[in-house]
């Protein structure tokens, strides 16, 4: 049989605001366990929640960027449920009403194809804690658990897609769509790694032709692209052959375990908590007036979608190229700081998706990373278009500036003495040297039949950029090379 | 000294004829010597008071001092105090210390007030009587065989007892303005938002109000100029202008237009109660006012709207009592579901529990919509009934409570307790202002007069009663407790 997959996800965005979405405590990363949480996070008897303006802001942008209604009014609810690492007792987030409406994600595909995938809506919420189980024992050996509120209360916003996905590649696809956006309205960091982004996945299957899906299983918590795939690959495997072999999909919450790149059950329906949700009664309704939503759409960044067309159409990028320059924010940024630099698109592609990509690449470093700034990347260009410098010589500039020994590629070909020969007398000079040094090559040339001898001109090209230390102009080697040994047959 | 209003200590301050060590030293030793029968304190803060007062002396010798410096109040044991055990009458809190103090009770510092302690209650502020204490009922002042009223049992006990000359009393369905009325003071329970709630023990988020228990309705106005106003961190508080409450006291009341809600003199009403609030009634009209009578037809579902949304809110305010970060953890759990369990059955007491279980039933998926969803729409009626009758009178008045106060012992069940707020419940549920003021007495035992306004205008109420106060004396009659006889 044929089986079709269909997949939603629900993706959990960190919103990069300075403080918690309903305390003043920070958001940083990395600090000692419960040194970020104040009374509010920890759920002290008599404290209450304020709304950070700023992750109001941020969500109301991402709705913007995937054409969502924003209705004008959004409530918050609490979520009732026991869990230590849940400070309250309920996790403050928007059930009914939430501050963004349906909207739609494009995405591209490896083949450069492109699809819409359905946003049914977004919703912000407060984060909980996180329970530490390892490493922990009460002095008697007895095994504890450790719980740091530092995360409590960092503000999410939950992207709750429509089973719109078919592959796991879509899936990917559509994650790295809404990284993009994220990052490109800078209303996250999108670090993956260290949880900034995390997806929960809704995975089932059905015969292909079948309009009624499948019993889903969803797996938790899934944090990187390549997960996000591996999982996906795993679970419609194992929901195949369970309906091949007769058996039945079950709906319940699975895990995925990268180490041993399978899923494992977690918890079935019939053990899923009744939460209770209800309007939380400490905080007020939120209330968007136009004129403020207007504001953040004017203020909006330009979107991925719009600089990919911009670099395809403005530049005349190719769509490839296009695409892979405009994956992310800092990429785009990198990119047109390097074309106004260079005044030359095509080349700042080049050189951006080339040399620097190669070298980041061989580091493991990102484009924010990069040893050599888009200014330094800018003039060399400049440098080889004025022909200061020959190709050859650019790789050796873009490697000295790599490794940090120039300020600039001016600074480093004046350094290296890399500054193009094309002095017609100073040529002629070294040429001549390398005729009169190699006798037995001019012989070989001379007694060529004439249409062998366009290949024996490389060695002498060869001598003649060794002698000017590559800073020959291959040209005017080349030309003048051919009107000298030519004189001489 | 322990007779005096507020606004009389206030002006003996002023004008030197005690200090604040004296006028505290003197209050501190009437409730070490009262209060083990009354039962009115959890906590005493003896030595911070001493302190607070000393500063205040020094305040007003340097030429510092403001209208409240000096003078002694109480709180109500909800109040998050700054390194102050603070328990909500529950064996759940009876270890924790708050490491941060309440807006009120910030506000009340400011103003250079002196605490002298925390007061007990109901557990969580659930209750009608102080009856459900995990520190042991209270005792009615006037009468020790009788409850003071709930859920500000302590406070209403503390200030009509002489302990105290002010208390700060919270208001979810009635617990400032019952016991005001069972007590024979004036308590005032403001507009929903008026009043900060950051740091106050939540009970039910949507409903509680913090407000003034005192001798007076003039007392009520000083302190509601210390406490009332916006707070940031509290996003139910309201961002509007606060008046000079003591500013409209003396308006002469000709032309007051006073309803009777006919719904508020029916069935259930003890007819001593009944008299007593029809006489001020007539005090009214000697002053110039206009009476008819108007009606409420939703009060009849007030009490079970508020059964509903009340516990809902409760069942989850409470889910952070869980034994993990503070308040009671059982002994050796076993594992974490027995460590949820042993220690909320063990630090809850049975009335807790009972509206835990009503608020997480009706909060459930498949009762919801039946519950807490037409519970609200009651709601919504009942605050149209209130809006409709103000278009028509100034105010609203009645009784506070069917009966005066009931003996300890005497409501064991739980139903007929919840029904002893049906003067109170409703304006809790539409957010308006209410005060409980001293009109007469019924077996021996006071009689409260309940005025209602619309949202904010507890300048009016104020002024309301304080005209009945310049008119009759009920608010003056002192109980004689047996230990002062003895």
């Amino acid at each position: 049989m044929q089986w079709e997959t269909v997949i939603g996800l629900e993706v959990h965005v960190q919103l990069a605001t300075r403080s918690k979405i309903f305390s003043g405590a920070s958001t940083a990363f990395g600090a000692e366990p419960n040194t970020q949480a104040c009374a509010v996070d920890l759920g002290l008897p008599g404290v209450l929640p304020v709304l950070n303006e700023q992750a109001v802001a941020m969500a109301v942008q991402f709705g913007l960027a995937i054409h969502a209604e924003i209705p004008e009014v959004s409530v918050f609810d609490r979520k009732n449920y026991f869990y230590p690492d849940l400070p309250k007792g309920y996790q403050t987030s928007q059930m009914y009403h939430p501050i963004v409406g349906p909207g739609e994600v494009e995405i591209t595909l490896e083949d450069g194809s492109t699809r819409t995938i359905r946003v049914h809506h977004a919703h912000l919420e407060e984060d909980a804690g996180k329970s530490l189980h390892e490493s922990f024992s009460d002095g008697m050996g007895h095994a504890m658990t450790g719980i740091d509120l530092n995360r409590a209360g960092t503000p999410l916003l939950e992207i709750v897609s429509e089973p719109d996905m078919r592959s796991a590649k879509e899936a990917a696809a559509y994650l790295k769509a809404i990284h993009s956006i994220v990052t490109y309205l800078g209303i996250s960091d999108g670090n993956m790694a260290e949880g900034s982004m995390r997806c929960d996945v809704n995975v089932s299957v059905r015969p292909r032709g079948q309009e009624t899906f499948g019993t889903r299983a969803e797996i938790k918590n899934v944090n990187s692209f390549r997960f996000v795939e591996r999982a996906i690959e795993f679970e419609v495997e194992r929901q195949i052959e369970l309906i091949e072999d007769g058996g039945e999909v079950v709906q319940e919450t699975r895990l995925y375990d990268p180490e041993r790149d399978e899923t494992r059950s977690m918890r079935t329906k019939e053990e899923a908590n009744d939460y209770r949700y209800f309007p939380c009664p400490d905080l007020l309704p939120v209330v968007l007036d136009g004129a403020y939503v207007d504001h953040l759409r004017e203020t909006l960044p330009e979107l991925p979608a719009d600089k990919r067309a911009r670099f395809q159409d403005g530049l005349g990028l190719s769509a490839y190229d296009a695409g892979v320059l405009s994956a992310s924010r800092e990429m785009a940024e990198y990119f047109e700081a390097v074309k106004d630099a260079c005044g030359d698109a095509k080349q700042a592609a080049n050189w951006v998706q080339g040399e620097l990509s190669g070298a980041l690449n061989r580091e493991g470093l990102a484009i924010g990373d990069s040893p050599v700034s888009a200014r330094q990347l800018g003039e060399l260009i400049t440098r080889v278009m004025d022909d200061t410098i020959n190709g050859k010589a650019a790789k050796q500039v873009f490697q000295a500036l790599w490794n940090g020994q120039g300020e600039s590629a001016d600074a480093v070909i004046e350094a290296k003495g890399l500054k193009q020969v094309t002095d017609t007398a100073a040529i002629e000079a070294m040429i001549d040297q390398v005729i009169a040094d190699s006798p037995a090559q001019v012989a070989q040339y001379r007694d060529a039949e004439p249409d062998k001898r366009g290949k024996m001109i490389g060695y002498f090209v060869g001598q003649v950029m060794k002698a000017s230390r590559g800073t020959a102009n291959p040209q005017q080697v080349n030309a003048l090379l051919k009107e000298k040994l030519d004189a001489l047959c | 000294m322990h007779d005096k209003t507020l606004t009389e200590l206030a002006a003996g301050l002023a004008a030197g004829e005690f200090t604040s060590r004296e006028l505290t030293e003197h209050l501190l030793a009437r409730i070490e010597r009262l209060d083990g029968t009354l039962n009115s304190f959890i906590t005493v803060t003896a030595e911070q008071a001493l302190a607070a007062a000393d500063a205040a002396d020094a305040a007003r010798a340097r030429g510092e001092a403001g209208a409240l410096t000096g003078v002694p109040v109480a709180i109500k044991d909800l109040f998050c105090t700054e390194g102050v055990l603070t328990t909500a009458g529950s064996r759940m809190l009876a270890d924790f210390v708050s490491p941060y103090d309440a807006t009120v009770v910030e506000r009340l510092k400011a103003a250079g007030t002196v605490s002298l302690g925390k007061l007990n209650l109901d557990e969580f502020a659930m209750g009608s009587s102080n009856e459900n204490s995990a520190f042991g009922a209270v005792k009615n002042p006037w009468d020790s065989r009788a409850v003071p009223g709930g859920s500000s049992g302590g406070s209403a006990a503390a200030v009509a007892a002489g302990l105290a000359p002010a208390a700060m009393g919270t208001d979810t369905g009635g617990s400032i303005r019952q016991p005001a009325a069972f007590c024979g003071i004036t308590g005032l329970k403001p507009t929903y938002g008026r009043v900060s709630r950051w740091g106050i023990i939540a009970y039910a988020s949507s409903l509680d109000q913090a407000g003034p228990m005192a001798r007076s309705a003039a007392d009520c106005a000083l302190l509601m100029n210390a406490i009332a106003g916006h707070d940031h961190r509290d996003s139910t508080s309201v961002a509007r202008g606060v008046p000079d409450y003591t500013e409209e006291l003396a308006a002469p009341l000709a032309g007051l237009k006073i309803g009777l809600p006919r719904e508020y003199f029916g069935d259930g009403l003890a007819p001593e109660v009944e008299a007593a609030v029809r006489e001020a009634v007539k005090v009214y009209e000697s002053l110039g006012a206009t009476v008819r009578e108007v009606s409420l037809p939703h009060t009849h579902y007030a009490i079970p709207a508020y059964y509903v949304i009340a516990p809902a809110e409760a069942s989850s305010n409470l889910s952070r009592y869980d034994g993990v970060r503070f308040g009671h953890r059982c002994k050796n759990p076993s594992d974490l579901i027995d460590l949820y369990k042993r220690s909320r059955a063990e630090g809850f007491g049975e009335e807790v529990k009972r509206r835990i279980l009503i608020g997480t039933h009706t909060l459930s998926e498949g009762f919801f919509d039946a519950y807490y969803k037409k519970a609200q729409q009651v709601r919504r009626l009942i605050r149209q009934d209130f809006l409709d009758a103000f278009e028509e009178v100034d105010v609203l008045m009645g009784p506070a409570s069917p009966t005066p106060a009931f003996d300890l012992g005497a409501n064991k069940d739980p139903v007929a307790m919840y029904l002893q707020d049906i003067y109170t419940i409703a304006v809790n549920l539409a957010g308006i202002p209410g005060i409980s003021v001293p009109a007469g007495f019924a077996g021996g035992r006071p009689v409260g007069l309940q005025i209602l306004g619309t949202h904010f205008a507890e300048p009016r109420l104020l002024n309301v009663a304080h005209q009945f106060q310049q008119a009759t004396d009920w608010h003056l009659r002192r109980p004689e407790l047996a230990e002062e006889t003895a």
